[in-house]
């Protein structure tokens, strides 16, 4: 193959395709996919924009150091996936869970939202983290879905601000943020007169229980937690103090209660 | 969250004179069932919020059908479940947070990634991981197959970070990674009947429907593996087009302010291959194809 001249290369592959015109696609990805190495590789090309050297950098140093460090776990994970958590985190570029948790590759099959909303069962408006969920729980099967809030967050902020009177200033992150509604409820309740700030860290962490209890509307879940075969915890990462909280959901069904006789029911109800 | 109240007391004529309690609630053919919902803080490092337990269990005067009861878990228990997560947490804190601390006091009263990042939900995939983001450099989506959906799909939580990032944070960089055996993507090169949306995972991977059709009339006759890898990097770029959908993102890219590009990690071999739109040659294109430059391979 070394000793053919760039000319004798290119025709031998024409003749194939001239041949075999169903390996076309195929070839033209391929070819593609030599280009943009040569292109890469060649000391006169353009220079490249800094953010994306940046990317060229933290993509070497990951090879280099993490994945050529470790061929048994890529192998494995090449194959597979199988984590046992499921994480539901805001999009902040504060809080990646793989930063604040140290997830390595293979440990958490990740959803990322602005302020890490789960909402309710919704087949029309919400499919995407709905099929998120049914993803990680029937066929990763994954052992704890983990909602976790954070401080300073911009949509909780948006949602304890808008004032949600009809009128609207964005095109869907009011509609989004709204999800957490019965935190904001709950908070301006309790916390009266506290300043917004107060208010936004309250809503902070009650709008991850709230997310916890929309994860109660899945069938699937409500199964997982029924058969102990799944776990739901909310977490709260506060990056102003360096904290992290984290807390359970308990959930049980007690054995059912039989009442075999109607008509004593009946009786006892007209006394 | 759930509160169960009792609608009627009487007396139990068969019992001696002790009270019964009949809970009106979830009667199902003469089953009563209670649900019980508690919220636990076993673990803190801060006191902060308080979670008080919120339904108290009623007591039970009639015999239940089976001895058996759901066990609630031990608080002692419990706290074993936390021990991976706060030792991570506490790895983090000490050789990142702390050695740090002026940067992450600096980023906790704002953020200002230059990248928005959308990527896919899969374990193996956190562009943290594999491009190496640091903390407050990018923000990011990660939904099932990294897809975005038009403009005129309406709602939903991708495009709500769109638009938070985009008009917001104000991003120069729009950055959507796709990956090797994406489940996502082979449940939709899967589906048989488009219009059964039985399930979740289907109603969402439709998103990519354009990307599969493409992928069926250039490929169709490489085998089903070859085609999802195909489908996995044509999906990027129907989400990149679909980006173009935003009135608020096609004005920024045309201005020059924000760049559209794609990624793809092959975690088989460890490449990564990286382009970017190029906008007037899609724009000429009609927008129906994307036309790319500043191609690069990453090996």
């Amino acid at each position: 193959m070394g000793s053919k001249s760039y000319e004798e290369a290119i025709e031998a592959l024409k003749k194939l395709m001239s041949e075999k015109g169903e390996l076309k696609a195929s070839a033209a990805a391929k070819v593609d996919q030599i280009t943009a190495e040569l292109k890469t590789a060649s000391s006169d090309g353009k220079p490249s924009d800094a953010s994306v050297e940046r990317l060229k950098e933290g993509f070497i140093y990951f090879k280099r150091e993490k994945y050529e460090k470790n061929p048994a776990l890529y192998a494995e994970l090449a194959k597979g996936q199988s984590p046992k958590y499921m994480i539901v985190a805001c999009s902040d570029s504060r809080v990646c869970p793989s930063h604040v948790l140290d997830m390595q590759p293979g440990e958490a099959f990740v959803v990322r939202n602005v302020a890490n909303m789960v909402p309710p069962y919704d087949q029309t408006r919400y499919s995407g983290i709905g099929a998120a969920v049914e993803y990680a729980v029937l066929h990763l099967k994954v052992q704890e879905i983990v909602v976790i809030g954070h401080s300073a967050c911009g949509g909780i902020k948006g949602l304890m601000s808008f004032p949600y009177d009809g009128t609207t200033s964005t095109d869907f992150i009011e509609d989004w943020v709204k999800i957490g509604m019965p935190a904001k409820t709950k908070v301006l309740a309790d916390n009266r007169g506290e300043p917004l700030g107060v208010q936004c860290t309250c809503c902070e962490k009650e709008a991850v229980n709230v997310s916890l209890g929309n994860l109660l509307s899945y069938p699937f879940v409500r199964t997982g937690l029924v058969n102990k075969t799944l776990a739901l915890k909310g977490g709260y990462y506060d990056f102003i103090k360096g904290t992290f909280e984290l807390w359970s959901l308990q959930f049980a069904l007690s054995a059912p209660l039989s009442v075999k006789d109607v008509a004593t029911i009946l009786h006892w109800k007209l006394y | 969250m759930a509160a169960l109240a009792p609608t009627s007391l009487s007396k139990d004529p068969l019992s001696n004179g002790a009270l019964t309690r009949i809970f009106g609630s979830r009667v199902k053919s003469l089953e009563i069932q209670q649900t019980q919902l508690r919220l636990w803080t076993c673990f803190r490092s801060n006191s902060g919020v308080k979670l008080k337990a919120s339904a108290e269990p009623p007591a039970l005067t009639r015999e239940p059908k089976s001895d058996k009861q759901e066990s609630i878990m031990e608080m002692g228990n419990g706290c074993d479940l936390f021990n991976e997560m706060k030792n991570n947490f506490l790895s983090f804190k000490k050789h990142k947070y702390m050695e740090n601390l002026e940067h992450f006091q600096a980023l906790s009263k704002a953020q200002a990634p230059k990248f928005m990042v959308i990527a896919c939900a899969d374990s193996r995939v956190c562009p943290s991981n594999i491009l190496g983001f640091q903390p407050g450099e990018a923000f990011m989506v990660r939904n099932v197959a990294n897809m975005v959906p038009t403009y005129e799909s309406g709602p939903s939580e991708t495009n709500a970070a769109l638009e938070f990032a985009v008009n917001s944070l104000e991003v120069e960089n729009i950055l959507i990674i796709g990956h090797s055996c994406c489940g996502g993507i082979r449940a939709l090169m899967s589906m048989q009947d488009e219009v059964d949306s039985s399930s979740f995972i289907r109603s969402w991977v439709i998103v990519g429907k354009n990307a599969k059709l493409s992928t069926k009339a250039a490929a169709s006759n490489l085998s089903f593996d070859q085609q999802c890898t195909h489908c996995e990097k044509e999906s990027i770029n129907c989400s990149l087009l679909n980006l173009l959908t935003y009135p608020w993102i096609e004005e920024k890219v045309k201005k020059g302010e924000l760049s559209l590009h794609g990624g793809y990690y092959d975690f088989v071999d460890c490449t990564f291959e990286k382009w970017t739109l190029d906008y007037k040659g899609s724009v000429m294109e009609g927008k129906n194809r994307v036309v790319v430059k500043n191609q690069s391979f990453w090996c």
